[in-house]
């Protein structure tokens, strides 16, 4: 094939990567237990967030994660058991990514947690994430403690199953008018989830009245209660709307970037499921009192789930109120940010539009290739963590993922396609 | 018109680059357009080789 053919190939591999995001129908359809919903995930799994990692290389969060989940799941007694235990080869360790799942930091999922589960029904295919369980001492910053387990058996056995009896009373809650409405109201769908997670409640509580059979009022203080409960709805939204995108031959698009703490990976459409990594980047941004920049983890999560279908960072216009949470600089600079996106992909979304830019879409689609030729990195909102387990957030901040994985990316395509 | 002449008349300001700069315009009240540019980050010239094939 001629180097021309091949472009107008790419050219219309990734129109129809970006039609399928831009087309996708994301509804949130339901709250299930983890084995029930992702069938592969047997007993001794251990689902984490970012590309594919080995115990002996895991980050101080995520090996507390891991050991409150093997505490969680009742296969050891405590803590240290659970370490010899992870250390022991006996647990399987795999990405949320390879089951349509992802997480939040850490991004640990077993099978008796719950997951919301959100099914793209343009395109038939379904995807998950776990419960968020509220600010402070949770699994997702690597805490691991009574308090944080005994938080994830309650939304097991109590909250999810009654959320997903309201979510199934009312046939559904679809998802892209809610975040139209979240970005016209300061969301930006990562860092910031004020305006959603009131929108969601909104949706949920006449049917969780109708419907929940326990801790009614709890239920509901959960979720209003945290502004960011909304995030891991968006999470598994976007990556329904990912996974549409994901398998188009000649696609140069972004379909996965994800950290585990220690790697950043992406994965392309037109290169299937092999990951493309590089070290996790330090997030620059501001520290809560009493933190140094030496208390942070590497990036971590696979949250940035969000930024690959166009919102979080690359939304950054519609939110002026992440921006000094985040150290971001000005309004200005938040503009700034989205435009520079719309460099590096392969159109707006109209569905999802900014009214600080008289209402042009949000950025959509990430080009590799734009990526290369431009030196734009794609733009990151996030968490950062402790680098000690259990220690919670430490702040916030932007992060970029290492160019090195869309060189990579590059020269993968390429051989696929044929060019040395 | 002639150099001398130039700083005479309001100066609006198309800055590309470093954004620091930008922000002093925009400290003493002139006008200023930004652009984000940074020189290409991609050295390796089997990349930009690949680039160039790929109708980047």
């Amino acid at each position: 094939m001629s180097d021309s053919a091949l472009s107008e190939r790419i050219a219309s591999a990734n129109h129809e990567a970006h039609r399928r995001m831009l087309e996708s129908e994301p509804v949130l359809v339901d709250v299930q237990l983890a084995k029930d919903a992702i069938p592969a995930l047997d007993d001794r799994t251990i689902l984490h967030a970012g590309p594919p990692i080995t115990w002996g290389r895991m980050c101080g969060p995520m090996c507390g994660a891991v050991a409150g989940a093997i505490v969680f799941e009742g296969w050891a007694r405590d803590l240290d058991a659970a370490a010899r235990l992870a250390a022991s080869g006996e647990i399987r360790f795999e990405p949320n990514h390879h089951h349509h799942g992802v997480g939040p930091m850490t991004g640990i999922t077993t099978r008796h947690m719950a997951v919301l589960v959100v099914e793209n029904r343009a395109f038939g295919n379904t995807s998950f994430c776990t419960v968020n369980e509220g600010i402070g001492n949770v699994m997702r910053f690597g805490g691991n403690d009574c308090e944080v387990i005994d938080r994830l058996k309650w939304i097991a056995d109590v909250a999810g199953p009654a959320l997903g009896a309201a979510i199934r009373h009312r046939g559904g809650v679809p998802l892209k008018g809610l975040i139209a409405r979240g970005l016209a109201m300061g969301d930006e769908m990562h860092m910031r989830n004020a305006a959603c997670s009131s929108l969601i409640l909104g949706e949920l509580a006449g049917d969780l009245a109708e419907t929940a059979t326990k801790d009614l009022s709890r239920i509901l203080r959960f979720v209003s209660g945290n502004d960011m409960f909304f995030l891991n709805v968006a999470m598994a939204m976007a990556k329904s709307i990912a996974d549409a995108a994901q398998g188009i031959a000649h696609s140069t698009v972004v379909t996965t970037m994800a950290r585990n703490g220690t790697d950043f990976g992406i994965r392309v459409s037109g290169t299937g499921d092999r990951w493309f990594t590089g070290p996790a980047q330090m997030a620059r941004g501001l520290l809560f009192a009493g933190h140094t920049e030496a208390d942070g983890n590497p990036d971590i999560g696979d949250s940035c789930i969000t930024e690959t279908v166009g919102l979080g960072g690359f939304a950054m216009a519609a939110s002026p109120a992440v921006v000094g949470f985040l150290g971001a600089g000005t309004i200005a600079d938040a503009i700034g940010h989205t435009r520079s996106m719309g460099e590096i992909t392969i159109g707006p979304n109209p569905a999802w539009t900014l009214p600080t830019l008289e209402m042009a879409g949000v950025p959509t689609a990430i080009d590799i290739r734009k990526v290369l030729a431009t030196g734009l990195l794609p733009v990151i909102n996030t968490a950062i963590a402790n680098r000690q387990p259990g220690r919670t957030m430490v702040g916030a901040g932007m992060v970029h993922p290492p160019l090195s994985c869309f060189e990579q990316a590059l020269v993968a395509f390429a051989e696929v396609n044929g060019l040395h | 018109m002639e150099t001398d002449k130039l700083l005479q008349s309001q100066v609006c300001v198309v800055n590309i680059g470093l954004r620091e700069f930008a922000r002093d315009m925009e400290r003493v009240g002139v006008p200023v357009v930004h652009v984000e540019w940074s020189p290409p980050a991609v050295r390796d010239p089997r990349i930009i080789d690949l680039l160039a094939k790929l109708g980047a």
